[in-house]
């Protein structure tokens, strides 16, 4: 997907490009590109209680820089809350407390100065049934722009809107109805207006929670297609309980049983070559 | 910081977010201090009501020596009825006063004096008295009577002593007899009952609400039996047996605005059809219970409706099951388990029906009723509207027993609250 | 007399009950019992209640002709009628009891009925409520003009007791009344809105739940105060206060006002309004908070962005209904408003409102058909026309609402 060049690009920091290409992708990669093998994320001992009962039983995993991670693992595994501890999601959340670190970057995210806020401008995250604002296609896009002062004015707002809708692959579908709702799109539509919405603040790490558990096939398999081509630029965490999904669309796949991590390999390896029993009896689908 | 700058941390950003924290706090606080605000109103509500109204449940009374003269009650001698009615027991609590300070005798002082107790207070008192026993004609007897409203109001400290004596209602002279009658003891504040058994009277010394309060529950009694019944019997209906269909609409609809009707509509209802069309009388609890029960039906109907559909439907199919007919699943399984629900919204019903003041004043239950109302059809008031007629009168012995009855109304209003609630908890079900 | 007519009922009721109960009991036991078709059908307890409702109705029946008809029918005659239909129902009820008859289905026929007439209730209030007033009001206009009620400028009442006294002519311009009423609903809603809905919000957003478990009751208690305590209430405490604080600046302001009736009426309102607004903010789906927590936003955007919005039209039905309350609301402005219609833009004047002129038009001695008695029920019809209305249009925009997210 090739975006047109415009003149409303600033250089000075404030807004950067959605996934710019040209010159300005260049310099994205350049910033990526150094570290693009370390870790984007490093967990040690990460526990979450909610209330008295523990659920997750001290994760310890890196995440990488690039690529898509897949949380896979039967239902009430813990993988989705694994998920939101990385935009401290489960601060929302009465009594849920999260133990242990979370470094971003080599930096701890649950650390005192981190404003949970600013962090999720970073960390954006893709829920598993599409949840757009009952607003228009446009303001939907628009409102975390607007949120954090991303664009200075109109037609810069109008040219991250733009990018985000084009990079979703959404742009074609809706751009003579922006004004409309965007309750108002279908499902695999809406999935994609929220990922666009995500982009559209510039995150470094798109959290996605069973992106297509509420689509059809057909849906799902645009979804995928897309989640290829943001994995070029975003370092992205998928949960999904189907295998297919996480062979298809992962490099990295994590397997979680009853708020454990038990095995985390190449997805290949994963698949072909389990080392866990657990792992092959729930791949194999013996349980699940 | 980390290796990668985000445009999330950049200064601008870093700067932009505290102005963005300090929205978010302004925010909460504005949430906050509405919260405190209407907490605030409750508070004062409270303490103005209460700093009133206390005083009402203790007021000052008079010993007195009384002589039931011979010669002034009964010169005859033949102690029957008809002459103890006319007798004047007036001039018996008179020169009972005045035997007590025998220094006084200027007629205008003496009027003064005679002022220091509740004139007909007392007067009632011995005469009530001297009818049930009248061989105590001619005896003497130590009574304790109610001291005039201003008197007990000079003793509660609300009659500025410092004010000039022209503005007082209570003369220089009259605090210096009543100073001294209360350093002997002879004046003593005790527990008012007369405001509790008492009825409305044109002395505030001598009112109480016994009379609204008989009337209020005479009302709600005839509410209790009329809308309670109907509004189950409405809601069962409506919930199990009616039709899909428009009549069903249209009373669903019918149920719904009659909730929102302003009571006072009600009571326009009241005059128009019970007094008017059916000439029912005027100031009777029999009619404000009726209007009382109309205004309420749609609370207990949609009490009960939420009630019933809280009852898992498949209490039904397990009746139907087994071979109950509809009408005997509903009635035998699900109204029972609804129980609690019906209780809880009636009792609430019920409690707005008792606060209800405008439509009582259409059907004339603002009536001044000195008598405890002793049938439905008798001319009646009701407590919130005696509340209503005190709050009237300027002076603040009247102010302390309308905050007193006040009290006593919200008492038994939070009783009734807390025993729904208290129901509520106790009973329910949990599915 | 009423009350005896009933315990007649009553009794032969009683009786035709344990009448039908023994005689199911004596000719079921002769029936035959086996297969299902020819058991009996039904309990005998089932005959006794057929017999109890059907000697009920025909004496409720006799009885409601003898009330209806009080001339027609003199008291012997009518105490034939009523043993006649007894005797009728008990013989009927002879008749038909046995193992065939299905007494169940016709007792829970009756039931249906007895139910259906409950619902009837409700209906038959509003018809009565709409017809006393339409009738009256219309009794009034025959007397001044539609027109000059609606339009005049002129309120006052009291009509010439004799022919000399002057400025008595009863003028019945309610506009007045009208702007009286508006301005002091205006101030009850410029306290209550934002109150109320500052406290839905931080109840629903922010309180933890031990908070919101402790301040929710308390709000509620505002709701449930009778209108007569707040009535006193803005006349002992607030009107005062208000005086005060006026005076304090130099200005004189009566102790009844409608500053004073208004914000004490708002502090009466604000329960409906945060009760509703908060069950309408709830009602937004969680996801749509996710969603904007999700990019960074803070509670505040959250709100005022998303759920504010999404909320919005229930919000509005919520306000809608509380001026519905304040416009109805009678207590208060009766004791804390005045009496006095004055035509004015001041809410630091006394005015007076439609439920304040209804309940001094119709309290004390009066005679039924005079204007100043009919004017109250034209002011009560113009009173139920807005508030339903207003109930009507708040109540179809929750309802949109809530299809929206269900």
């Amino acid at each position: 997907m090739v975006m047109a060049e415009t003149n409303v690009v600033r250089a000075d920091g404030i807004f950067q490009p959605v996934l710019p290409k040209g010159d300005v992708v260049d310099m994205a990669k350049k910033r990526r590109e150094p570290d693009a093998e370390k870790a984007k994320f490093a967990c040690r001992d990460v526990r979450v209680f909610y209330g008295a009962s523990e659920a997750l039983h001290g994760i310890d995993m890196e995440i990488a820089n690039s690529g898509v991670t897949a949380l896979i693992g039967p239902s009430g595994c813990g993988k989705s809350t694994f998920l939101r501890v990385f935009n401290r999601m489960n601060d929302t959340i009465p009594n849920a407390r999260v133990t242990g670190d979370i470094l971003m970057d080599g930096e701890d995210i649950y650390g005192k100065k981190v404003d949970p806020v600013l962090l999720r401008a970073r960390v954006g995250m893709v829920f598993q049934k599409p949840n757009p604002f009952p607003k228009s296609i446009y303001d939907n896009v628009a409102y975390g722009p607007r949120i954090h002062g991303l664009a200075v004015s109109n037609s810069e707002l109008d040219y991250i809107v733009e990018k985000s809708l084009k990079r979703a692959g959404l742009w074609d579908e809706v751009k003579d109805r922006l004004k409309e709702s965007g309750t108002g799109l279908s499902g695999g539509q809406q999935q994609r207006l929220v990922i666009a919405r995500a982009i559209a603040v510039s995150p470094e790490v798109i959290l996605m929670d069973e992106p297509a558990s509420a689509l059809d096939p057909i849906a799902t398999a645009k979804l995928e297609e897309l989640i290829d081509e943001l994995k070029e630029k975003y370092c992205i965490l998928i949960v999904t309980h189907s295998m297919a999904q996480a062979a298809r669309v992962s490099q990295r796949t994590a397997f979680f049983h009853l708020g454990d991590l038990v095995e985390y390999d190449d997805t290949q390896s994963i698949f072909t070559n389990p080392k866990d029993q657990r792992t092959q009896d729930y791949i194999t689908g013996r349980t699940g | 910081m980390s290796a990668f700058e985000s445009i999330h941390q950049s200064d601008r950003a870093v700067k932009r977010m505290t102005r963005r924290r300090g929205q978010e706090l302004r925010f909460r606080l504005f949430g906050l201090g509405a919260v405190i605000a209407a907490m605030v109103v409750l508070a004062w509500l409270t303490i103005s009501l209460v700093g009133t109204g206390y005083t009402a449940f203790y007021q000052h009374h008079m010993t007195l020596e009384v002589f039931l003269d011979e010669a002034v009650l009964d010169p005859t001698g033949e102690r029957n009825a008809e002459n103890l009615r006319k007798a004047n027991f007036r001039k018996i609590i008179q020169e009972a006063i005045y035997a007590r300070f025998p220094e006084v005798s200027e007629r205008r002082q003496k009027s003064a004096l005679f002022k220091i107790v509740s004139a007909s207070g007392a007067t009632n008192q011995v005469r009530q008295m001297a009818y049930a026993n009248p061989a105590l004609v001619g005896r003497t007897l130590t009574l304790s009577v109610p001291t005039s409203d201003d008197v007990d109001q000079l003793l509660k400290g609300y009659i500025d002593r410092d004010a000039p004596e022209k503005r007082r209602k209570i003369s220089n002279q009259q605090i210096v007899w009543v100073d001294a009658l209360k350093a002997t003891g002879e004046i003593k504040s005790q527990f008012n009952w007369t405001f509790f058994t008492g009825v409305d009277s044109r002395d505030p010394e001598l009112a109480g609400i016994a009379g609204a309060v008989v009337g209020s529950l005479m009302a709600l009694a005839v509410a209790f039996v009329v809308s309670v019944p109907a509004g189950v019997g409405a809601a069962v209906y409506l919930e199990e047996f009616a039709p899909q269909n428009r009549f069903t609409d249209f009373i669903e609809i019918n149920i719904n605005n009659l909730a929102a009707v302003p009571s006072i509509v009600f009571g326009l209802l009241g005059l128009a059809v019970f007094l008017n069309f059916f000439g029912m009388p005027r100031s009777a609890p029999l009619v404000g219970g009726l209007v009382l029960a109309l205004m309420t039906l749609p609370t207990v109907i949609i009490a009960t409706r939420a009630a019933l559909r809280s009852v898992s439907p498949s209490i039904i199919d397990g009746a139907l099951s087994l071979g109950a007919s509809h009408t005997q699943a509903v009635f035998h399984h699900k109204v029972p388990l609804a129980a609690p629900g019906i209780l809880t919204g009636s009792i609430i019903g019920m409690a707005q029906a008792l606060g209800e003041t405008a439509p009582l004043l259409m059907i004339g239950m603002v009536a001044f009723v000195t008598e405890i109302p002793s049938g439905l059809t008798e001319p009646a008031s009701a407590l919130p509207v005696q509340i209503f007629l005190w709050s009237d009168s300027a002076e603040r012995a009247w102010a302390e027993r309308t905050s007193a009855a006040i009290i006593v109304l919200l008492m038994v209003l939070v009783t009734m609250n807390a025993l729904a609630i208290f129901l509520r908890t106790r009973l329910e079900r949990r599915w | 007399m009423i009350l005896e007519i009933f315990l007649l009922i009553a009794v032969s009721s009683l009786g035709a009950f344990f009448f039908g109960k023994h005689l199911a009991q004596s000719r079921l036991a002769l029936a035959p019992v086996g297969g299902l078709s020819d058991r009996a059908h039904s309990l005998p307890g089932y005959h006794g209640y057929f017999a109890a409702w059907l000697v009920g109705l025909a004496g409720f029946a006799v009885a409601a002709l003898g009330l209806a008809y009080p001339k027609l029918f003199n008291g012997g005659l009518l105490l034939a009628l009523f043993v006649a239909a007894v005797g009728g129902g008990f013989a009927f009820s002879y008749r038909q009891i046995g193992a065939g008859f299905r007494a169940r289905i016709q007792v829970e026929r009756f039931v249906k009925g007895a139910l259906l007439l409950c619902s009837g209730v409700a209906v038959l209030t509003t018809f009565g409520i709409v017809f006393s007033l339409v009738f009256e009001s219309l009794r009034f206009f025959e007397q001044v003009p539609l027109l000059d009620f609606l339009t005049g400028l002129q309120w006052s009442p009291q009509t010439a007791l004799r022919e000399d006294q002057a400025g008595q002519s009863g003028a019945f311009g309610a506009v007045p009344i009208f702007t009286g009423t508006f301005m002091i609903t205006a101030v009850a809603m410029f306290v209550a809105a934002p109150i109320g809905l500052l406290i839905a919000i931080y109840l629903s957003e922010y309180a933890t739940k031990r908070t919101r478990a402790i301040v929710k009751p308390f709000v509620e208690i505002l709701a449930g105060v009778p209108t007569v305590v707040y009535g006193f209430f803005a006349l002992l405490t607030v009107g005062p206060a208000i005086r005060g604080f006026a005076e304090g600046f130099g200005f004189s302001v009566p102790t009844q006002s409608a500053i004073a009736a208004g914000s004490v009426m708002g502090v009466m309102i604000i329960p409906f309004i945060s009760s509703l607004s908060d069950d309408v903010i709830n009602a937004v789906p969680q996801t749509l908070r996710d969603g904007s927590y999700a990019l960074g936003a803070t509670k505040s955007e959250t709100m005022t962005n998303v759920i504010f919005p999404a909320a919005l039209p229930g919000i509005i039905g919520a306000l809608l209904l509380g001026v519905s309350r304040a416009i109805g609301e009678t207590m208060i402005v009766v004791m804390a408003a005045g009496r006095a219609a004055n035509l004015t833009g001041n809410p630091f004047e006394a005015v007076t409102t439609v439920t304040v002129q209804i309940v001094s038009l119709l309290t004390g001695d009066q005679e039924f058909d005079s204007a100043k008695t009919l004017a109250a029920f034209a002011l009560g019809l113009v009173l139920f026309v807005l508030t339903l209305v207003l109930n009507v249009i708040a109540l179809l925009i929750v309802r949109k609402y809530r299809e929206r997210y269900e």
